[in-house]
């Protein structure tokens, strides 16, 4: 069984003249500890996907399993960490962490000792009692991928994580995720429109039409991990990059048309 | 001994304008002292001038000594300390009970659409009354006691102060909101956890407004049926022809209301540090 399974998903914003679809029949299964990066031109509907899958929204039509379940809301089985800045700027970056395991029952001691062991894996120990506005772009999606992990949830979905960051910071960010999830193995959705990114992290690229989105194309990643930047020059890598950006540039193309 | 070489003229250097002078050039703490006090001196040089040189008659205009002069008799027989403790009580009441409505239900109002319809249309109804016009109806409710300058003030106060709030509150970031969401916690633990403290430091900005405005609800609350205050003593010494008194209480105002916003920014700033913008 899948751990993600998405089928027929449908989505409608909006009426009469104004009805925007966003989604239509769109549909992808996520196995366990599957790291699947979702890329597609912008207003392709992959947020919106990512967003239903996180329970934040409802879907118009089709079926949103996690488990054999139906997702009829956010859950704590799921992580997610957005592309605008989301910490909590009244607390400092610990206290980000801690603020997800409230209502847990963990006791102070150990909701202290949970954060500063996710703190210490995004090499930010020395920066816990920082508050975000003392914290640089990087640094701050880093808390926000903490705090997102620090309540173990099964599937963590991140919509854009680096996309406001500069490009060195990516690659930092790109790199510091991929061992980061050699470590966690849990089951991630990555959204992105950067193409690099998501073969350089994920196991299975899918690529998604224009809007009315749905699944294009799935493209394996069958490279080695850990993934390092040297890879980034090897023939392997650079074949199926090219594979995943004349899929999307076919998008593109039809969308200007 | 002139040169043969015809010199071009060096184009003349153009001088930075000085950083006070440019839009977001800010201004260095020393020179924004040095002007603030010049202007202030400047008026009470005009006022000294306009006096003591005799060009406006002391009824309409009293020179810096005689106003001093009166304020010191009045500070010595207990006056303007009894009128003070009178008014600060009215206006912390009013205030206090004002905010304290304020807060909850512009909170309500900026976070769910129900609170929004249910409470908008009527204050927004109500806000443009003028506290004036409800003073004959209060004290037809409740007479000349204290709960009427407690109304009034109230009065003044509330229904701005919601609307204020409530826009604060709907400008907070929505992701910080969804986030609340993916962590588990129900729409209500999201209001008091996440959307109270991220829209805490505007809340405070609108308060502090507010209170600004709650003084002059204040005075023209004492300005009929009050037996003390400072209203009522601004409208006693008209009638006695007091033009000393009267502006020696202005300036008393003035510098009761400068005080405590200063003391009000000062404590915002303390409270809320994570909110400064990084410079």
């Amino acid at each position: 069984m899948s751990k993600v399974d998405i089928r027929g998903l449908g989505k409608t914003f909006g009426r009469g003249e104004r009805e925007v679809v966003a989604l239509r029949d769109a549909g992808l299964q996520i196995a366990e500890n599957e790291f699947v990066a979702l890329v597609g031109t912008s207003g392709c509907g992959k947020s919106t996907l990512l967003s239903i899958l996180a329970g934040l929204q409802e879907a118009s039509e089709g079926s949103v399993l996690l488990d054999g379940h139906p997702v009829t809301g956010p859950g704590r089985d799921r992580g997610v960490v957005f592309q605008t800045y989301t910490l909590f700027p009244w607390l400092t970056a610990r206290q980000n962490v801690e603020f997800a395991l409230h209502g847990e029952g963990a006791s102070k001691a150990e909701r202290r000792e949970r954060a500063a062991e996710l703190l210490a894996q995004m090499r930010l120990g020395e920066f816990a009692d920082a508050y975000p506005r003392e914290l640089s772009g990087g640094m701050k999606q880093r808390v926000a991928i903490a705090r997102a992990l620090v309540y173990r949830p099964q599937v963590l979905l991140m919509d854009e994580p680096f996309g406001a960051l500069d490009a060195l910071t990516r690659r930092m960010m790109q790199q510091l995720l991929a061992e980061v999830w050699e470590a966690h193995r849990l089951t991630v959705l990555f959204v992105t429109h950067d193409v690099e990114e998501a073969v350089y992290v994920a196991d299975r690229v899918l690529v998604m039409t224009n809007r009315p989105g749905r699944i294009k194309e799935e493209i394996p990643v069958p490279l080695p991990r850990p993934r390092t930047p040297e890879m980034l020059t090897d023939p392997a890598f650079v074949e199926i990059r090219g594979r995943v950006l004349e899929s999307i540039i076919a998008e593109a193309r039809a969308a200007e048309r | 001994m002139s040169s043969d070489v015809p010199l071009t003229p060096a184009p003349r250097a153009r001088r930075r304008r000085p950083a006070a002078l440019r839009i977001g050039g800010g201004i260095h703490p020393g020179l924004y002292l040095a002007i603030s006090v010049t202007v202030f001196a400047g008026i009470i040089a005009a006022w000294c001038i306009a006096t003591y040189g005799g060009m406006v008659d002391a009824i309409f205009l009293p020179s810096p000594g005689d106003v001093l002069g009166r304020l010191g008799e009045l500070a010595s027989d207990g006056t303007l300390w009894d009128d003070a403790k009178a008014s600060i009580v009215r206006i912390v009441v009013g205030f206090a009970v004002a905010t304290a409505m304020a807060v909850p239900l512009g909170v309500l109002m900026g976070s769910f659409g129900a609170g929004d319809a249910a409470f908008t249309p009527a204050i927004e109804f109500l806000r443009y009354i003028p506290p004036a016009a409800i003073v004959p109806l209060a004290i037809l409710w409740v007479g000349f006691d204290e709960t009427y300058k407690y109304f009034v003030i109230w009065f003044g106060t509330f229904f701005f102060e919601t609307l204020l709030i409530m826009d604060v509150v709907r400008r907070v970031q929505m992701e910080l909101v969804d986030i609340g969401r993916t962590l588990g916690h129900s729409e209500l633990a999201i209001v008091r956890r996440i959307v109270l403290p991220a829209a805490a430091p505007g809340i405070w900005d609108a308060a502090r407004a507010m209170l600004g405005w709650a003084w002059s609800w204040l005075i023209l609350a004492e300005l009929v049926g009050a037996a003390e205050g400072f209203g009522y003593r601004i409208a006693r010494a008209r009638q006695f022809f007091q033009s000393d008194t009267i502006f020696g209480y202005l300036l008393v105002l003035g510098l009761i209301g400068l005080t405590i916003d200063q003391v009000l920014r000062f404590t915002g700033r303390r409270l809320f540090r994570w909110a400064e913008e990084r410079r």
